[in-house]
């Protein structure tokens, strides 16, 4: 499931992003029956054991890719709108940026980071401000819920200088 | 004991001043989301849930159903003066109510859709409190089978009887039923789909789910939509108040959109929008004055709203009774039960009867809260439709993280978190809907082990399942709910069923 890209002049039939979805449907389906393989042997006596339904849930996901790529050679598809790849790059970088800082860097300086970059993907290229403005907000945040709250918020440098 | 002492009971417990207080936050809270477009009860119950985790059950509990009515009341503020609908309960709000306030009588618009919510959500709440105990009466007789059929019927109807596509509601219903199967099977202690990752045997969270699809997946939609210009906003002019003749066309118009909603919100029949679409419809051919729907008809506000609120008071009855959710927002209250070891069900009126009857009776409290909050109030919320996007986005996805780490400060959690969001995206991109994923996510589980449960006492045969007259018939109404609109949409009359869509709430 890739396909946030598609541009719309790509016309129907037969729609590739459909396509790939009943690919996507299919990949899961796969992935489930080689999981539940290795359950197989342990069966209840009454017949349903732990890798009943998932071989069931697989068999739908299998049907339903069927009837996706059926959708898609028809072209029933509905038209998508038109997708701006920036912003969306710009939140997924936030989200991204605010995990891989969270451990080390704590609560405030991540979240910091990741409400600039969600700003900037609405529109707000400021960053020398609204990072700033972020860390500030998250600090604040951090102080009323791991404080009050006692929520168990990652603390990095700028925590330890409060608690 | 009677319906009326419980409810009385319950009502000594809903007027402690800690339990007011909690109402009083969610109700709040409640208004401001259904006013904001882009979150609905759904995702601020979700949010709530690991911050709420070390807070008192009952309170909790009475803070996310205040959520719930209080984000049916804020939805119609923003239909009415934006013309884009603040939740997807208040979409017909918008056809009648914004043309009246455009017309100048956007004061009129509000106040029948506040003061109709009260009459419905005060009907509707004591219909709850007194059908409750019969429903609870019904469900002691239910086996494993019946509830396994009652939960095929709440899949079917959730994921593919309304909206424009069985196959893709049925595809999300099975990406949640998918997630579902992730982690260690409760009947026997086998780990299934976790790969060897630690993290991934106690399966996926609800809330990291449903927080990741309604906030990022959204939020992310959004911002790929680019800027499309300001919207405009409708100032209220004139008197907030209703004239004799608002007041003798909208009371009739209550009543039935109430008599609507309620059920349609207490049968395993999806979402609030049903119930405010055949509202609308009914408005349209009993009123006296056809010439002005289109153009602004008070009934046309009156009913649906009054809709809304109803058929929220009526999906709690088969949350409460038969823990069985019908709406994304009743499957996340659900999750919220379960965080503090409570399954709703028959059980928890027995075991837990001042918790269950605090609930009802604080949503009549509620209810009048929001009246005071919607009708003096409403410029203020007005207010809040003026926050630029940047700033309101941004601070969703900080509480949307917040709540994530909050739960389980790993990077493995925040990871899981940006991949549905991504996938939430990529769904709403296509015209997926995102609630049969959550409720397939917290039912699915619940189904599989009433199925085994049934098949084991049957010792594997499979038509046990339909020897039940309740199981039967239950199964027969939900292979009706999946092959009739199929068949409706095969013959071109799906656009019905597509304006029907229960989507997000």
């Amino acid at each position: 499931m890739t396909k946030g890209n598609t541009p719309s002049n790509e016309r129907r039939r037969p729609d590739r992003a459909a396509l790939a979805i009943a690919v996507f449907l299919a990949g899961l389906a796969g992935l489930i029956f080689w999981d539940s393989s290795r359950l197989a042997r342990i069966n209840s006596y009454s017949g349903i054991g732990p890798s009943t339904i998932p071989f069931v849930i697989a068999c739908g996901l299998l049907l339903l890719a069927a009837w996706t790529v059926f959708e898609a050679l028809r072209g029933d598809f509905p038209e998508r709108e038109r997708q701006e790849i920036a912003p969306v790059v710009w939140i997924i970088g936030g989200l991204a940026a605010q995990m891989l800082l969270l451990k080390s860097f704590g609560f405030s300086i991540a979240t910091g980071v990741l409400f600039a970059a969600a700003a900037a993907g609405f529109g707000r290229r400021k960053l020398w401000f609204t990072i700033p403005a972020g860390i500030l907000l998250s600090l604040g945040i951090w102080l009323l819920f791991a404080g009050l709250l006692q929520l168990s918020l990652p603390a990095g440098p700028l925590e330890h200088l409060f608690w | 004991m009677s319906t009326f002492e419980f409810l009385l009971q319950g009502i000594v417990v809903a007027a402690q001043p800690m339990n007011l207080f909690y109402a009083l936050i969610g109700v709040t809270l409640g208004t401001a989301v259904g006013v904001l477009p882009g979150i609905g009860p759904a995702l601020t119950v979700a949010l709530l849930l690991p911050v709420t985790y070390k807070l008192d059950p009952g309170g909790s509990l009475i803070m996310f159903a205040g959520i719930y009515y209080g984000g049916m009341y804020g939805g119609s503020t923003t239909s009415i003066l934006l013309n884009a609908p603040g939740e997807s309960a208040s979409i017909v709000t918008a056809l009648e109510g914004n043309k009246m306030a455009r017309a100048g009588r956007g004061g009129p618009a509000l106040a029948t859709a506040a003061i109709g919510s009260f009459v419905a959500g005060l009907i509707a709440t004591l219909a709850l409190a007194f059908v409750a105990p019969f429903v609870v009466k019904l469900a002691l007789v239910f086996g494993p089978r019946e509830y396994f059929a009652l939960m095929v019927l709440a899949f079917v109807t959730v994921s593919s009887a309304f909206g424009d596509s069985t196959l893709r509601g049925l595809t999300s219903l099975f990406i949640g039923f998918t997630l579902a199967i992730i982690g260690i099977d409760q009947l026997t202690g086998q780990a299934r789909m976790s790969f060897g990752i630690p993290d991934l045997l106690d399966g996926i969270e609800v809330t990291t789910l449903a927080v990741a699809m309604f906030a990022i997946g959204e939020a992310l939609y959004i911002a790929a939509q680019g800027d499309r210009g300001p919207d405009k906003i409708e100032t209220v002019k004139g008197s907030v108040w209703m004239t004799g003749q608002d007041w003798a066309r909208s009371w009739k118009a209550w009543l039935r959109g109430t008599a609507i909603g309620f059920p349609i919100g207490a049968m395993p029949a999806g979402g609030a929008e049903i119930g405010t679409f055949l509202s609308y419809a009914a408005e349209k051919r009993l009123t006296k004055h056809p010439e002005e729907f289109g153009n602004g008809a008070i009934e046309g506000v009156a009913g649906p709203e009054a809709a809304n609120n109803a058929s929220a008071a009526g999906t709690l009855v088969p949350l409460l009774t038969l823990g069985l959710p019908t709406t994304a927002t009743a499957a996340i209250m659900l999750a919220g039960f379960q965080q503090y070891g409570l399954q709703p069900g028959p059980l928890l009126f027995a075991t837990n009867p001042q918790l269950v009857w605090g609930l009802i009776a604080s949503l009549l409290i509620a209810n009048l809260m929001l009246l005071v909050l919607n009708l003096p109030l409403v410029g203020l919320w007005v207010k809040l439709l003026t926050i630029p996007k940047p700033w309101l986005y941004a601070g969703i996805l900080l509480f949307a993280t917040l709540g994530t780490i909050g739960a389980n400060p790993s990077v493995f959690e925040l990871g899981m978190l940006l991949t549905f969001g991504v996938l939430g995206y990529v769904m709403r991109i296509f015209g997926y809907p995102i609630a049969p994923v959550v409720v397939g996510l917290i039912l699915g589980p619940l189904a599989e082990q009433q199925l085994r449960r049934a098949l084991a006492i049957s010792q594997g045969d499979v038509t046990v399942l339909f020897t039940s007259p309740i199981a039967a018939v239950l199964l027969a109404i939900a292979a009706a709910a999946l092959i009739v609109p199929l068949i409706l949409r095969a013959r071109g009359r799906g656009e019905v069923l597509s304006q029907l869509a229960a989507n997000e709430d």
